[in-house]
């Protein structure tokens, strides 16, 4: 399979619904292409599925390189494993989820989809790079169209949001470019391919400084504690789908980036750093999870939650286990469809209650039996509930991290371990004061979910039940991904 | 011609999967397709179970199971599902020994038995299907819990029947308290759940693998590697095995509401009432001492420490669940309180028991006594369903006489006292006798604990029956009582009419086969079966040693008789002169009240609060206050704040190029 198809078809969505007179044709082009996409990435999956079983034991697959910018040694190199799979996979499912369930926005509709399908050919374009200044230059383009959707699509502060986050993530983005060109100098070589970098051993100095620089660069995009802080802001003011693609979408930039970039080309700074991203993510999976305890707007509660599932990935990376890698990624995998998920059924709630308080609601499972169901089984993923990837996700994760013997891993792993009981709290709280108990007066007339929300939502929770249900798929296609950053590691 | 039941994966593999088919026919086209006979269809399809199940328990027990003269330990299927690393990982598989062949009849038949009783007690409710959909769901995770072959795969399913378990109790969703209640009975749970999972992984870690035969088959032989590893590694004294056993039992204590995780239990008492008789009863509450029971050679041979805990943590609970049944008013919190003293029972007999030959009658008895208690509870559930049925109320007081309106509830529920209070020859003398005996020859003290509290539990019971069979005489049960709690408000109004005596055909046909096996099971010799090494062990029966349980419980039960069967004021002089033992456990010893100062003081407030206040204060301050500041500067270089995208692209531009300038300058 040839991967420009990856980033030309969202191209010339993106140009075609430009080219669209009205809103429907817009919807219809965007849903069209977001399906095309939906397909193509399946058309990848089982593509990478032929050439393994053939026998392609090449690390990368799908391989295509052009020269780009020689002088500096820039190429247009592309390729993917199954951790990339896995990702592109992902964003297939939260676009075409996304798509559908913006059907009804009214304001600049054609703008709208135009920005959604840029931000889904940024994503696939990081995904399949494997040259670090195009995957960066992908990264960019998948952060300006956020300011926007939030800016001009979003709700309450939605100025303050969209600086916050558009200043937080570029600023995330500089720390990253810097971190790349001081690898770029530092060696002979003078390159930014990824394949090149990772056979190189890049000098320990500058794996001290650069380290940094990638991890925390990418972290604040899958909010590295303490730089969350733009991850319940900007969810809360986003539209729906904006809430969707931030979390289903740009906070696996983050991880992937953290894996893939500084962690595999910079294995001793990885190593020297663990304990450091340890102590961070484990902060970030507990005080994320006591936070949402406190949190009273279901966005709100989404969103500081986010900053707790995002942790696992931080401490799944952090423990530089093949397992624990596997189970990062999976979360990444997991709680993207599982977030967008519940973004998409809190805007559905929004959208007929018009509040987003859970004290102002009550017993709506009466009046939505279709949308609840779909809380409760995004909230029961959440909650780590087996048969769901939730659970699939978080188990790797421990399982990994308690290979090691050392007892400062221990305890952190412990510690971990513990959010699931505070993951309950907040999540029954939650969902049974908004599903359960009397109905809230002067919700006695609201309808049901439409055509378009439910496939949205079946798309997801088909996702997330293909992972809970029968993991070994995503296991056996991310593990030996993880296996070649081990393999980096361990040497 | 005599069909010889033959050892084929597939059809066990059904048991389990029919009621999940059914769980998802029935919770996602029950609605639309199936509004009046998603009952029948659910019954059906768990009927087809326990036959699967009776043929497959009696194929294991009669035909193949054994090999000179041993149990074995068969795993027909087995099916990596999540490989972790090199030989760990967690596989879905059936194990068939002889406590999950066991298991596998009582869940089934318990279920079916609620299954068909539900036919006449949620009839009209108008969630019937969903009703019909999460017994489905219970069912299927509880007989997926029995035959585990993998420690993880049993964590699965443990989750599974948790949930099921919250869906059930909370099925009155527009009911506050029922909500209240499904919330508590997950989140306790899931608190005791981290125990077991850091149980899991601390086993697992030592031994190499999840997989229950080699796991105990590594850490029950002190040659081992991993036996080594995890006996030397130790934590403030205590070996990594020890704690990795006592964090597993937390999992089981919570499950099976032991003490001092037993507060959710009285509050699932929300649930419809056979939903009650199924899980907060008869099976998944017994799922803890199945757990202890499953990795029963790891405790008795590598950690007998961590089994006298389990022994001391059941017996406790047997005693204070005892006493404070003895204060309860309403029905169902007093069966409540009956299973967690008796699940205590069934806890303390594995913890007296040791492994092996006839040092392992704690272990059979135990098991015996999870297979009679499921009968006899279960008909109590479903009898105090019929009384509530009748009376709309769950309150003794609005109870009496109603041994004339409700013959055949009287009757059976009748037999249900006599056997929970071990009157022979009913089931539960013989597996409590065997009980006392292996606490007699093992552990003295929890000997004592366990003989007063078959008194109490003698009382208990026969304090219920009497006062609602008995006492005062009929006269409330003619006006139907507004009463918020009763189970299904409007049942009664739906079905157009006065309280008309028993339920139909539906609900006395499982009464009338529960009380036949609470009445006859005791005969069963249960030791030729189940046992702790897998070996024939012959039971025998001690008269002398009968004399003083069984003296204690008719002491009992006339006292009962004389405090209770006609109205009087004797219970509540009794009652006054006992004032402060009373009132403390008629407020459950305020260990409800402990909980909630610790969650909601010390969590809430000191920590919850706490981390939402600094996120917003001082992390995102900070974040402001760069920003602001950032501001500030940009205003006296710039003079300007335009806010425009593409200014902020420049400056950035700028920014970048300046760093890189100066890395080129740095490396060149």
């Amino acid at each position: 399979m040839n991967l420009l198809l990856l980033i030309l078809l969202p191209l010339v969505t993106a140009v075609a619904v430009l080219l669209m007179r009205n809103a429907k044709q817009v919807k219809a082009v965007a849903l069209a292409g977001s399906a095309a996409q939906f397909v193509l990435a399946f058309v990848l999956l089982f593509g990478y599925y032929k050439e393994r079983a053939t026998g392609n034991t090449a690390q990368m697959l799908f391989e295509q390189q052009y020269n780009w910018f020689p002088s500096w040694n820039i190429s247009f190199h592309l390729g993917v494993d199954g951790i990339s799979v896995a990702m592109i996979l992902l964003t297939a499912f939260v676009v075409i989820a996304g798509v559908l369930v913006s059907w009804n926005v009214t304001k600049m509709t054609k703008e709208f989809y135009f920005l959604l399908i840029l931000l889904s050919l940024g994503a696939y374009g990081f995904f399949i790079s494997l040259d670090l200044f195009i995957l960066f230059f992908f990264l960019e383009i998948a952060v300006i169209p956020k300011y926007l959707l939030i800016g001009i699509w979003g709700s309450g502060k939605k100025e303050y949001a969209a600086n916050k986050l558009a200043l937080m993530l570029m600023a995330g983005s500089a720390l990253v470019l810097v971190g790349l060109l001081g690898i770029y100098f530092s060696t002979d070589a003078h390159s930014f391919d990824l394949m090149q970098l990772s056979q190189l051993n890049i000098p320990i100095q500058t794996q001290m400084i650069c380290f940094p620089l990638l991890f925390v660069g990418f972290g604040v995009f899958t909010a590295l504690f303490p730089f969350h802080t733009w991850v319940p802001d900007g969810h809360s003011a986003a539209p729906t789908a904006g809430s969707m693609f931030l979390a289903g979408i740009s906070m696996k930039l983050g991880g992937y980036g953290c894996l893939r970039v500084a962690t595999y080309i910079m294995p001793e700074g990885a190593k020297e750093y663990a304990t450091i991203i340890i102590v961070l993510s484990v902060i970030a999976i507990l005080y994320g999870a006591f936070a949402t305890m406190m949190q009273k707007d279901l966005k709100y509660i989404n969103a500081y939650s986010s900053v707790s599932h995002c942790g696992f990935v931080l401490l799944g990376i952090g423990m530089l286990t093949k397992t624990s890698m596997t189970g990062a990624v999976m979360q990444m995998v997991s709680h993207g469809l599982m977030t967008a998920l519940f973004f998409a059924v809190i805007g559905m709630i929004y959208e007929r209650t018009h509040t987003r308080q859970v004290s102002e609601m009550g017993g709506l499972l009466k009046r939505m039996p279709f949308i609840i169901t779909v809380l409760f089984i995004v909230g029961l993923c959440s909650l780590g509930l087996p048969g769901l990837s939730g659970f699939v996700a978080e188990m790797t994760v421990f399982m990994g991290s308690w290979q090691h013997p050392d007892t400062f891993r221990r305890v952190a792993t412990i510690l971990a371990c513990l959010s699931i009981v505070v993951t309950a709290v907040y999540i029954l709280r939650a969902v049974t004061k908004t599903a359960m108990g009397p109905l809230t007066a002067g919700f006695e007339e609201l309808k049901d979910a439409s055509w378009n929300e439910k496939l949205a939502a079946l798309i997801l929770i088909a996702g997330i039940i293909a992972i809970g249900v029968a993991p070994f798929w995503l296991n056996d296609l991310v593990s030996p991904g993880a296996e070649v950053i081990m393999q980096k590691l361990s040497r | 011609m005599r069909v010889r039941p033959m050892l084929n994966a597939t059809y066990i593999a059904l048991i389990p999967l029919l009621p999940l088919a059914g769980f998802l026919m029935l919770g996602i086209f029950g609605r639309k397709y199936f509004k009046n006979t998603s009952g029948i269809i659910g019954t059906t399809l768990l009927l087809v179970s326990t036959v699967l199940a009776l043929y497959t328990a009696y194929g294991y027990f009669f035909e193949y199971g054994k090999v000179e003269g041993i149990y074995q330990k068969l795993v027909p299927l087995k099916y990596t599902w999540l490989q972790f690393s090199e030989g760990v990982s967690i596989d879905m598989g059936i194990i068939l020994d002889p406590i999950s062949a066991m298991m596998l009849v009582v869940v089934t038949f318990i279920s079916l038995m609620v299954h068909i009783y539900s036919l006449g007690y949620m009839k009209g409710d108008e969630r019937f299907p969903v009703y019909y959909a999460f017994l489905g769901l219970f069912t299927f995770s509880m007989l997926g819990l029995v035959v585990s072959s993998n420690i993880f795969q049993i964590y699965i399913f443990w989750e599974l029947v948790g949930v099921s378990s919250f869906l059930l109790i909370g099925y009155y969703y527009d009911k506050p308290s029922a909500v209240a209640a499904c919330k508590k009975a997950f989140i306790v749970t899931r608190f005791a759940d981290v125990g077991f999972l850091i149980g899991i992984l601390i086993l697992s870690f030592h031994s190499g693998t999840l997989d229950f035969n080699t796991l105990i088959a590594t850490l029950t032989s002190p040659e081992t590697a991993g036996y080594k590893s995890a006996a030397a590694a130790s934590f403030i004294g205590v070996s990594a095995l020890t704690w990795g056993l006592a964090l597993v039992f937390i999992g089981g204590a919570g499950k099976s509401a032991m003490f001092p995780l037993h507060i959710w239990l009285p509050d699932a008492m929300e649930g419809p009432t056979p939903v009650s008789a199924l899980i907060h009863a008869a099976t998944m509450v017994v799922a803890g001492v199945f757990l202890v029971a499953r990795l029963f050679p790891v405790f008795a041979i590598s950690s007998p420490n961590a089994l006298t805990m389990v022994g001391y943590v059941g017996a406790i609970s047997a005693l204070i669940a005892a006493l404070i049944a003895c204060t309860q008013t309403d029905i169902k919190r007093v069966l409540a309180y009956s299973t967690m003293s008796q699940i205590g029972y069934m806890m303390f007999a594995l913890g007296v028991s040791k492994y092996g030959g006839e040092d392992g009658l704690g272990y059979t008895a135990s098991m015996f006594h999870l297979f009679t208690h499921a009968m006899f509870k279960a008909l109590l559930f479903l009898g105090a369903g019929a009384v509530i049925h009748y009376i709309h109320s769950n309150e003794m007081k609005d109870m009496g006489g109603l041994r004339k309106y409700l013959p055949i509830t009287h009757i059976t529920f009748l037999i249900a006292c006599l056997a929970i209070a071990g009157v022979p020859p009913f089931a539960g003398f013989f597996s409590k006798e065997e009980i006392l005996l292996a606490a007699y020859q093992n552990n003295p003290s929890i000997y004592w604990i366990a003989l007063i509290t078959s008194g109490l539990t003698a009382f208990y019971m026969f304090r219920l029956y009497f006062n609602i069979f008995w006492n005062k005489e009929a006269h409330v049960h003619k006006k139907v009582l507004p009463n918020p709690n009763a189970p299904a408000p409007s049942l009664l109004e739906r079905a157009g009419g006065e309280a008309k005596g028993e339920g139909g055909f539906a609900m006395m046909m499982p009464l009338i086969l529960l009380a036949v096996g609470a009445a006859v099971a005791g005969f069963i010799p249960f030791g030729h079966f189940v046992s702790s090494d897998g070996k024939r062990l012959e039971t025998a029966f001690h008269l002398q040693f009968s004399i003083a349980p069984v003296a204690l419980g008719l002491a009992g039960i006339f006292i009962a008789m004389w405090m209770y069967k006609t109205e009087n004021d004797k219970p509540d002089k009794f009652a006054a002169s006992l004032s402060g033992l009373y009132k403390a456990a008629y407020h459950k010893f305020y260990i409800d009240e402990i909980y909630l100062f610790i969650t909601q003081k010390i969590i809430f407030n000191l920590i919850g609060r706490p981390a939402a206040w600094i996120d917003k204060n001082v992390v995102d301050g900070l974040v402001n206050a760069t920003g602001n500041g950032t501001k500030d500067i940009s205003e006296i270089i710039k003079g300007v704040q335009s806010g425009k995208v593409q200014q902020y692209a420049i400056y950035f531009l700028v920014g970048i190029i300046g760093l890189a300038l100066l890395f080129i300058y740095w490396w060149t």
